[in-house]
């Protein structure tokens, strides 16, 4: 019997075992379906063109334009002209050879990239002699293309993501675009737009057969946004050309809005260097430029002291406190002591009585020093003072982030009372300790940016808005995300500061800031400073500083310059200041003279007398 | 007993035969489906050709079922020789494709007689064992059966096609049914697992083992029937051990490396799934990835992407799973099982000797193929080059296993008769 049913017994039992070997490798075991969407799909992203960027004027700043990757499939070279590839490709013979060498490596069937990111002019020569070079073709990327060459430091500049980026960007692919600085990096979402897929079916070699599915679980990419900026690109360029040869930096700010019309950082480059096929090349020699430092945005975050142009928020802390009032006078004899022993210098002639608008348009430091050594003494211990002090900057936006839409900045520094407590453990300091902060020096530090802003919340009266560079175009979208931020101080306090600042350019310190018809307010600016050499702690040549506002009821700029080493406030900050806001508000510059002269005047003996390595002359 | 043949037809068997054969024709399609042969009826295409051969072999049944069943047994002599002479005519006009001589070139068609050599053996076997004198008891008798089956064995070994070979082992089955001794079959699988256990073991240790299991078992025996005699498991134990060494020695000095690989990689000694194991590895990807409900025909990715070998032939049951799921793997399986139980049911209703082992060699043969085709697709078998029947691409394979079928369908009808 037993025999009529082996055959029998052996067919069922291979059909089970079958069966069972199924239901392990189909329905358990989920690993083997995704092992076959490696093996087979392949899936291919598709890229939108990165989001256009204009000025506030809809001047089209930044676009795209194509370049090509020259591309190996190794498996299809045959025998080519390697000398005619070298001559156009403008590399050499070693390089090409190392390129396709280390392309087989990586795949005989798969294409590797031979050069990156040639242009269109280039292409267009080898392209009709492709036809010679079997196994190369060009592949279609974008880059950007900057139309109008401006404010590369608030731009930013865009580049492939690398190996290592990939592992932790996971949205990311291997050599796709990102936004690494400035704009393109805070507003790379909104850029960059959302990448669509195609899948494509694969054969056991890896190539491409077809699409998969017939495209049906393609995404198409979602259009990137386009994005306005605040800055005025005729205000910029031409912010740029007054900065030629000189080093620090210009910001405006429409005060009502915090829109920042011009953010000029000088020296600076051209943006469209840093794109195609020399940017790493570029990009070396402005890293490695460490001396004018051409990436390092000086209006963001170069911390400078402030100078006299803080005398004005001086003023309005003394007159919210009740120090001073608008009357009050202090005398001045060339200076004063301040302390026993301790002289303070001032350009005022001996026997000089100011009151406040006087002491404003004069920058007269023993005015303000003694207005500050009243203030901190008007408490009961110092640090309450100070402290009580540091509130209202802060209200400025000073001694902190301000927030604005980049992605570099500096905090500047205001000190407190737990400063000096550190530097004076026994807390023996008081006003005359700290004196040098009355008159912007000392231990006070801030960045142009915060100078251009406490600029502009004198010239609103008591308030401002966040700076930021992307445009908004309802007030209440204005409210919403850069809404006002006010300070301490009563309104009225302001009209006499702004009187005072005004009367700076009509009879103080900065005469040459004067435009016909507009109704300037403005406040000049000398700062010591001083580098190390040879480990000796060396003076310089006095940085020049202007902030202003025009005009002067409703105002519509605020602007703070600051010219490294440029010595007086009134010789290169007060008129390129000026002129900037006549640049804005009359659309034109009618002092051709003025212009002339600040575009073509240098500080480049300036910067390198340091650097001779001999005795030099400063404040000259 | 009905005069109309075709109220005596197995047409369970028909059926079965029409769906596998259709299937098979989608599968080869999809494997070789590309966007350029888009007709599933273009000769030129690997379907197209086996389309043709499916309509020849339709116009081929009638012509079979009207043919005097006692002719087969008859002329099985002559079929016999015939066949003998085709395949040594191979190593004289023989065309070598795959670094095998196994085809012949005929007008464009190429055609390969270890196909037909089966039939012919099927038909020889069941003739000799049919005849009343036969005694496979008997050294001489069963000699003379063995030979008839291992004359194109070797002939066929020498091509060298191992995988059509070894199907004619399968009539193993049909001399056990036929009285061969069923000590035979029980050797037979003890030396299988020793060949697996002395590929995973070493050859020393493993005879100790079995000489301790075999001491134990015949104590245990020896209690109960102390009159036993010890020298039936002397010999099998002999044999046992020598099997062993002989194992090892085969496999470590004999084979080549592609032969061992097959063995190491089914019993997971290696996972070399690039190279060695790719077939198998792919093999499996493609199934497993075909889940439930398979994703369509002409939607396998695996398939499309050609990533199993010879996936129109050989590993045609990888593409049903990706395609067609469990549920197309399962029912194709089912239907296989059915058939071949069906044709042994059949057979066994037999009163003539001769019917009854042709079919039953015929069922043999269809297992065989099943057993080592879908074993090795799912990994489980080592790798074999041999179609399943009906469903792979091969024009002579389907023209062979239809013409069996055919046989059988003849001998059916006509049991009564």
């Amino acid at each position: 019997m037993i025999r009529k049913i082996i055959l029998l017994v052996f067919t069922v039992g291979s059909s089970l075992l079958f069966i069972t070997q199924l239901v392990l490798l189909q329905l358990i075991n989920s690993d083997y379906s995704e092992r076959s969407r490696d093996n087979a799909i392949q899936e291919r992203p598709i890229y939108p063109t990165r989001g256009l960027i204009y000025d506030r004027n809809n001047n089209l700043l930044v676009a795209n334009k194509p370049v090509y990757d020259l591309m190996v499939v190794p498996e299809n070279i045959n025998a080519f002209d390697t000398l005619a590839l070298i001559s156009i490709l403008n590399i050499s013979k070693k390089d090409l050879l190392s390129k396709i060498k280390s392309a087989e490596k990586f795949s005989r069937k798969l294409p590797s990239v031979v050069v990156r990111q040639l242009p269109v002019n280039e292409v267009a020569i080898l392209q009709e002699k492709m036809w010679k070079f079997p196994g190369f073709y060009f592949q279609k990327k974008s880059t950007r293309d900057y139309i109008i060459p401006i404010a590369p430091n608030v731009l930013g500049y865009t580049s492939e993501t690398n190996q290592r980026e990939i592992k932790t960007k996971i949205d990311y692919d291997l050599g796709e675009m990102i936004g690494r600085q400035g704009i393109e990096k805070t507003y790379e979402k909104l850029l960059r737009g959302k990448k669509g897929k195609e899948l494509f079916q694969k054969d056991r070699f890896n190539r491409i057969i077809g699409a998969y599915e017939g495209g049906a679980f393609d995404q198409t990419p979602e259009a990137a946004d386009n994005l306005v900026l605040t800055i005025d690109a005729n205000l910029q360029a031409f912010g740029e050309a007054l900065m030629i040869n000189k080093r620090g930096g210009i910001v405006a700010i429409e005060p009502q809005t915090g829109e920042i019309l011009s953010l000029v950082s000088a020296p600076n480059y051209n943006p469209n260097l840093l794109t195609g096929r020399n940017r790493s090349k570029y990009f070396r020699k402005l890293l490695n430029d460490t001396i004018a430092k051409p990436l390092f945005d000086r209006c963001l975050q170069a911390e400078y002291s402030p100078g006299s142009p803080f005398k004005t928020l001086n003023a309005l802390i003394g007159l919210q406190e009740n120090i001073i009032t608008p009357e009050t006078k202090f005398s001045c004899n060339e200076g004063h002591y301040y302390a026993k022993g301790a002289f303070m210098k001032c350009h005022c002639k001996k026997g000089t009585n100011n009151n406040l608008i006087r002491a404003i348009y004069n920058s007269c430091n023993t005015y303000f020093a003694k207005t500050f050594k009243s203030l901190i003494e008007s408490k009961s211990s110092p640090s309450i003072s100070i402290d009580l002090w540091k509130k209202h900057l802060e209200k400025f936006g000073l001694g902190d982030y301000l927030g604005y839409d980049l992605p570099i900045g500096k905090r500047g520094f205001i000190p407190g009372s737990n400063y000096y407590d550190r530097w004076y453990p026994n807390k023996n300091w008081g006003a005359t300790t700290i004196i040098s902060n009355s008159i912007g020096q000392g231990e006070i530090l801030t960045t142009p940016i915060q100078m251009a802003n406490f600029t502009a919340t004198i010239a609103n009266r008591g308030f401002y808005r966040k700076p930021h560079f992307k445009k908004t175009f309802s007030k209440s979208f204005l409210d919403s995300l850069y809404p006002k931020n006010k300070t301490l101080i009563d309104k009225i306090h302001f009209e006499t500061v702004i009187e005072g600042m005004h009367q700076v350019v009509e009879k103080g310190t900065a005469r040459i800031a004067r435009i016909k018809g507009v109704e300037i307010c403005g406040k000049t600016g000398t700062v010591e400073n001083f580098i190390r050499i040879n480990n000796e702690k060396t003076q310089l040549t006095d940085h020049s500083i202007f902030i202003g506002f025009a005009p002067k009821e409703d105002p519509k700029i605020a602007i703070a310059v600051f010219i490294e080493n440029g010595y007086w406030g009134a010789r290169w900050a007060a008129p390129i200041g000026s002129l900037m806001i006549e640049k804005y508000l009359k659309g034109k510059v009618m002092r051709q003279w003025l212009e002339t002269k600040m575009i073509n005047g240098s500080l480049i003996a300036e910067y390198q007398k340091p650097f001779l390595g001999k005795p030099f002359v400063i404040n000259e | 007993m009905s005069k109309n043949i075709f109220l005596r037809l197995d047409w369970l068997s028909i059926l079965i035969f029409l769906l596998l054969v259709s299937f098979g024709i989608l599968s080869i399609y999809s494997t070789t489906f590309s966007e350029i042969h888009v007709s599933i009826f273009n000769w030129s295409t690997p379907a197209g050709k086996q389309f043709l051969i499916f309509t020849f072999c339709l116009l081929l049944l009638p012509l079979i079922l009207l043919i005097n069943p006692n002719i087969f047994e008859h002329l099985s002599t002559v079929f016999y020789v015939l066949s003998l002479v085709s395949l040594i005519g191979l190593f004289v006009f023989g065309e070598k494709i795959n670094g095998a001589l196994s085809w012949y070139l005929i007008g464009g068609f190429s055609f390969q007689p270890s196909e037909f050599a089966k039939i012919t053996t099927a038909i020889l076997v069941s003739k000799s064992l049919s005849s009343i004198q036969i005694d496979l008891n008997k050294t001489s008798d069963l000699i003379k059966i063995i030979l008839s089956i291992i004359i194109p064995v070797i002939l066929i070994f020498l091509q060298p096609d191992a995988g059509s070979g070894i199907v004619f082992f399968g009539l193993i089955f049909v001399l056990i049914r036929e009285g061969l001794d069923i000590r035979v079959l029980y050797l037979g699988l003890l030396l299988v697992l020793l060949f697996i256990l002395s590929l995973l073991f070493n050859p020393i240790g493993l005879s100790i083992a079995i000489l301790v299991i075999f001491l134990l078992v015949y104590r245990l025996i020896v209690r109960t029937y102390p009159k036993t005699n010890k020298k039936p498991f002397i010999l099998v134990f002999g044999i046992s051990a020598l099997f062993i060494f002989s194992v090892d020695f085969i496999f470590n000095s004999v084979f080549e490396q592609r032969h061992r690989d097959r063995f190491n990689i089914v019993l997971g000694l290696e996972t070399d799934s690039k190279g060695i194991g790719y077939n198998i590895n792919q093999s499996k990807i493609a199934i497993g990835s075909g889940g439930f409900l398979g994703k369509g025909f002409l939607n396998g990715t695996q398939t499309k992407g050609g990533f199993v070998p010879e996936q129109h032939s050989d590993y045609i049951f990888s593409t049903i799973g990706e395609e067609w799921g469990f549920l197309g793997s399962f029912t194709l399986i089912i239907l296989y099982t059915i058939l071949i139980l069906r044709i042994i049911f059949r057979a066994e209703k037999q009163t003539q000797p001769f019917p009854r082992i042709f079919s039953y060699s015929f069922a043999s043969m269809l297992f065989v193929h099943f057993f080592i085709n879908i074993g090795m697709t799912l990994g489980l078998v080592p790798t074999v080059g041999i179609p399943l029947p009906f469903i792979s691409y091969g024009g002579t394979n389907l023209l062979a296993f239809s013409i069996m079928l055919f046989i059988y369908l003849n001998l059916d009808s006509n049991r009564l008769n």
